[in-house]
């Protein structure tokens, strides 16, 4: 009986009536589980990122200047920092408003009396945010691709562009598919409303993203800050 | 008996009202401080001063570090959360950080360093 009890304290955030042996949610089990997995890809992606860093025998290089013995096209480092950090503040920012949705999903109960709280607590609000701010990465990351192909850069044309491209796109379709969950929710709301009983729903896609964030930051320092 | 428990017990409102998780004011702070800390990453990138300097990657290494234990002890709630989640997430990271470590040692530029290759 005790233990009914101690695990039933254990798992404050399930809204909705499952068996659970842990005491705890399963689906939180199951995401925290598959992050787990992720880490593995994205460790062993930017392991192989760091191996093959500066193995490059032909440019273009990701911060040396490369002069093309064909064409006498001088190309200087290829990573683009301005854009780059761009993005990077446009994927922090989704993160905070992910965490503002999840937040308003919770307290969608309380009264609203000012505009400030209507602000906070509309989770469609943010979900919107977050799934535009996620586009807007998306978008930023397209126009990186592009310009590297038009600057002669390519999956196949040396240790750098093969694990870069590898690397980035991974986390590229990891950002698409959250954005798709990110729609998935918000029709969800637009439908019915997202009430307090769905806030694992929330929580579990809000992990997700900010696992994809994480992932970013530990990408933007290692691929582009460190030379 | 007690291996089958019904997970239902309180609202998700209670929990968060009489529990551990950050307000929205926390929230945008962290923000904020993600915002400042990458602005900083930036500068020190252009700070010829800075970027060639011995302390620039370990420099990097803690902000980015620091980074990453925010958003996952805060927006993650893994700070609050439970032990198994926490077990879940940090176990697989270390692997992970492990097998970058040895792949380095192995076949990077530290290997190189060392003459291992």
């Amino acid at each position: 009986m005790a233990h009914s009890s101690a695990v039933a304290v254990a798992a404050p955030h399930a809204g909705h009536q499952h068996h659970t042996s842990t005491g705890l949610d399963n689906r939180k089990i199951a995401v925290w589980a598959f992050i787990g997995s992720e880490c593995m890809l994205f460790g062993c992606l930017i392991a192989t990122y760091l191996v093959y860093k500066g193995r490059s025998i032909i440019g273009p290089f990701p911060h040396e200047t490369w002069t093309n013995p064909q064409t006498g096209q001088v190309v200087q480092g290829i990573l683009d920092i301005p854009v780059t950090s761009a993005s990077t503040f446009v994927l922090l920012m989704s993160s905070l408003s992910m965490v503002l949705a999840h937040n308003a999903v919770v307290h969608k109960r309380q009264p609203k009396t000012t505009t400030g709280q209507r602000i906070l607590g509309s989770s469609k609000l943010w979900l919107l945010m977050t799934a535009l701010l996620g586009v807007g990465f998306l978008c930023f990351q397209a126009y990186e691709f592009t310009a590297f192909t038009h600057e002669g850069l390519t999956l196949s044309t040396n240790l750098f562009g093969s694990s870069f491209f590898v690397l980035t796109g991974f986390h590229g379709a990891h950002v698409t598919a959250g954005v798709l969950w990110l729609l998935v929710l918000l029709a969800i709301d637009m439908k019915r409303g997202l009430q307090p009983e769905d806030e694992a729903s929330v929580d579990i896609a809000a992990l997700y993203w900010h696992f994809v964030d994480v992932v970013w930051i530990a990408i933007f320092t290692l691929v582009y800050l460190i030379r | 008996m007690a291996q089958q428990t019904s997970v239902s017990g309180h609202s998700a409102e209670a929990a968060h009202e009489g529990g551990h998780h950050p307000t929205w004011q926390t929230y945008v702070k962290i923000g904020v401080l993600l915002t400042i800390i990458t602005a900083v990453e930036v500068s020190a990138y252009y700070i010829p001063a800075w970027e060639t300097s011995r302390v620039y990657v370990p420099s990097m290494l803690i902000l980015s570090a620091f980074k990453f234990i925010m958003v996952v002890a805060f927006y993650m709630h893994l700070k609050y959360d439970h032990r198994m989640f926490r077990a879940l997430f940090t176990g697989p990271l270390m692997l992970a950080m492990i097998t970058i470590i040895g792949f380095l040692f192995l076949f990077g530029q530290i290997a190189i360093h060392l003459g291992l290759t």
